[in-house]
Formats: C-alpha cells, structure tokens, sequence
C-alpha cells in the first residue's frame, strides 16, 4: 500500500472512530443543560458513552458510515486521477477492516458487492489553491441526516415566506420542526441561500467543514445563525425527538449567487454523530498534521 | 421507570409498557429493514429458523465482520430510521405476531394503531450509538438472506442483553412523537 493509501485509510478511521473535539464539546454542553431525570438526559449520557467507547475500540461511532465525501485542496499540477485511484483504494481497504460499513448499493440491481465502490461512491472534491500544501477533509454522512434534509423555493405561500432573510429563517424553522428526531438530533444545520437546485445542496454540505464554534464573518448571516440555533432549542424536540432543551448543536449558513428567477434555501441535516476529520500531506502522502 | 424485557413477549406484558418507560431487553432480535419489510410485505414468506412469534424486530443494518476463527462479531449496531417502513410495519407486525419493534425516530398512524390493535410497543434506541449497543449483543446466532440483500439488509438472529430503549408508542394509542411534534409546532408558531 503506497504511503497516500495508508494516510487516508488512517484519515477514514478516525473520522469514522473519533468525533471533533469542537461536537464532542458542544455535546457535553447539551448534556449539562438537560434536566436530571429526563429520557433527554439518558440519551445523551448514552451517546457521550459511545463518544468513548468508539474512540478506545476504534470502531465506527455509528453503524452507518454514510456517505463518503473526500474534499480536497491541492496545488496546481497533483494528479487528480491517481489521487482517485488511491482514495478508492483507501475505501476499499477501509470497508475491509471495518472502519466502514459495507454501504454501497446499485441503486438499479439492489446489489450490495460489499466494497463501498461505485458511480458516486466515494466522493471527491478537488479544488486547487496557490499554495504546496495538500489539504484533504473527510465527512462521513450518514443517510437518516441525509434524509430530513430539506430544499425550499421561495416566495413560499404556506409558510408566509419571502425573498429575504426573514424567509429564510422561516423555512430553515420549518425544516428543523420536520426533522424532528428522525435525524438523530441534536443536529447541526449546513445551509446554503441562493445557488441552484445542485449547486445548493453542494454549498450547504461544505458548511460542515466550519468549526462549530467559529463566527461567520458576515454579520447578516452571523445573526441568522445565533437566532435560528436559539430559536430552535426553544422548540422542545430535543435529543432523539425525546423532547427537551437540545435539539441543534449549531448552525452554519452560506450564501450562492443565483439567477433572478431563482431563490433556493438547501439545508442540509448533520447528527451528532458529526463524523469530520482532516489532514495536511507532504507530497509523499505522509500526515504531517491535523485540521480538527 | 425501568422495566426488563425478554423476547418471546406476551400479548399481557406489552400491554403494560407506557410512553416513557425505559426498558433493557434481553433474549433473541431480528433485524430487517427496508429490503426485507418491502419483500414480506410483498407477500415473501421468512427464510426457515425465523420465528417473529411474540418477538422483536430490530431495524438495523449492523456492521459485522468474521473473526479468526470464522465467527461473525457485530462490531457496530445502532437503529437505523424507522418512518421508513411505515407503509409496511402494522401489517408484518400483525401477520407475523411480532410484539416490539426497536428503530429511531419513530413512526406515524398507521403503525400506532397497529400496535393498539394487536398489542405492540415501538422501542426507541439512540440513534448513532452503534457501540453502546453493540456491547449489548452477546452473540450472532445465525444470519438469513445475506446473499439477496447484502450485509446491512440481511436478517441477522442476535442474542441480547439489557439493551437499552424507551418506549415511545405503546398499546394504547399513545404516542411521544405526535405529542412532541404538536407541542413544537405550537412552539414554532409563535416564534415564526
């Protein structure tokens, strides 16, 4: 196995086995706010639990392993087909060894050939920067988050929502009062305003990368991120949909250029298990440090 | 309040979990999700050995992997969501006897009054915590139709003790998650 292999094979595993030190905090002060006594509570000592006990056993925080989306930043002139070839071959070893769940299905046979390869699978982002440095993020993405995500086009009449930021936040709302617990909560909101149908779930899933304790730099949005993560833990779905004080974790909101006749709000749903992890690499594919 | 749970159950015991009753289950589970639910529900008859009489169904899609000795160890185990299978749950809940089904999220009207009707509870798990719940699975005693559906769709037979759940949905129409979803609509309401 070449030394890229071995590096993102180990990227895979922690990201698989060892949650951000930015959630796990984050879930700890969920943890401390539920009230003693409350099936809230014990859910959320359960999952700080597994927090531990994934992380001793190096092994998958939650079964599902989800989808596998590799970004990276590389500088002009990495070949991108044999960095492929060696992330495919990283997924492959990866499933073999458990970090990954045999998860990737034919969508047109049904057919499961157990070694997470496919059209789509796994997915990778490349954009090149000025700079030597390769960068490499990984979000394993979990289908029951995946599912409650929601895309809106505004006006909505229903919803009595506009085009502007008052609208967002009133689909945004609604898009976490859907979700409820089905999406493992407490969750954490990735959105993009603007872009088009593609475009805007793209956008909305690169929020993941964030810390969860960064600001945006835009104080618009930075309003609407602190309004709709307060807001949110007001309405009682709390952990699992148990009911309760935590029901997101954080919010990050972006915004695409869109044409005028467009006006798409994508959220998109992280659990708690918000599996992310990165790496910078030398040019031989050595770790030389971590991102998260 | 806690109260233990072994598999078979009967008609009587179920009917005296109630919303909010945290339970520990121990005995035999059957997984099956989406493949398997969209297949009995097509009139496919359970592969030989599966017995759901009095039993309980786990939707789950586990990672499990041989050990040196050709032994299946399940090394991650969490629920997986259940609304999926909602077009489908109350009629193999009551074709087949099963007394609690084990999932996340919950699951909508159909599937409630089922449970009213025959005498079944849905058993919340915590979604994500694969090795809380692994830990509780002492023993992989057979797996069926790993061929046709591959490793996560398969019904895998494990043995279990005290695995942890609460009762969302009980036997008497009550439900956690359309309490929840109403109070927090009415919430919304007010904050939109």
């Amino acid at each position: 196995m070449s030394r890229l292999t071995e590096s993102l094979v180990e990227l895979i595993r922690r990201t698989s086995a060892e949650i951000p030190d930015d959630v796990q905090s984050a879930i700890l002060r969920g943890l401390e706010q539920e009230k003693e006594g409350t099936i809230a509570k014990s859910a959320l000592e359960i999952i700080e639990r597994n927090i531990d006990l994934a992380k001793r056993k190096s092994q998958p925080i939650c079964q599902d392993t989800g989808s596998i989306l590799f970004y990276v930043d590389c500088p002009v002139g990495l070949n991108q087909v044999e960095f492929e070839q060696e992330a495919r071959d990283a997924v492959k070893e990866a499933t073999r060894l458990g970090y990954l769940r045999q998860n990737s299905v034919d969508s047109i046979t049904g057919k499961n050939d157990g070694t997470n390869l496919g059209p789509g699978s796994p997915n990778l982002h490349f954009h090149q920067h000025a700079s030597d440095e390769i960068a490499v993020r990984l979000v394993l993405k979990g289908g029951g988050c995946e599912n409650v995500g929601a895309q809106f086009s505004l006006p909505n009449t229903p919803l009595k929502a506009n085009r502007d930021l008052d609208g967002c936040r009133k689909v945004i709302l609604e898009a976490v009062h859907q979700a409820q617990g089905k999406g493992c909560g407490p969750g954490i909101l990735g959105v993009c305003i603007g872009g088009d149908r593609a475009s805007g779930y793209e956008f909305s899933k690169r929020e993941f990368l964030r810390k969860l304790d960064d600001r945006n730099p835009d104080s618009k949005l930075d309003e609407l991120e602190q309004d709709i993560l307060s807001t949110a833990n007001e309405l009682g779905i709390g952990p699992m949909g148990f009911g309760g004080k935590t029901t997101l974790l954080g919010v990050k909101i972006g915004a695409a250029n869109r044409v005028p006749a467009s006006y798409f709000v994508s959220v998109s749903y992280m659990c708690w298990a918000f599996r992310r992890h990165g790496a910078t690499l030398a040019s031989d594919g050595e770790i030389t440090g971590w991102l998260y | 309040m806690t109260h233990n749970l072994s598999s078979p159950i009967s008609e009587e015991a179920v009917r005296k979990l109630k919303v909010g009753d945290q339970v520990l289950i121990s005995g035999v589970v059957f997984t099956g999700r989406d493949a398997v639910h969209k297949y009995l529900h097509e009139g496919g008859t359970l592969p030989d050995g599966v017995n759901l009489d009095g039993g309980i169904l786990y939707h789950c899609g586990p990672v499990v992997l041989k050990d040196d000795n050709g032994d299946w160890q399940v090394t991650a185990a969490g629920p997986t969501t259940s609304i999926r299978e909602e077009p489908y749950q109350g009629d193999i809940m009551k074709q087949f006897g099963i007394r609690g089904v084990i999932g996340k999220g919950g699951m909508a009207d159909k599937t409630l009054a089922a449970c009213q009707e025959h005498g079944a509870v849905y058993l919340h798990a915590i979604g994500g915590a694969a090795q809380v719940l692994a830990e509780c699975i002492t023993r992989v005693r057979d797996v069926h139709m790993l061929e046709e559906f591959g490793s996560p769709e398969a019904v895998w037979e494990l043995e279990v003790q005290d695995f942890p759940a609460v009762v969302t949905m009980d036997s008497h129409g009550g439900s956690l998650h359309k309490d929840v979803h109403a109070q927090s609509g009415d919430a919304l309401a007010k904050r939109r």
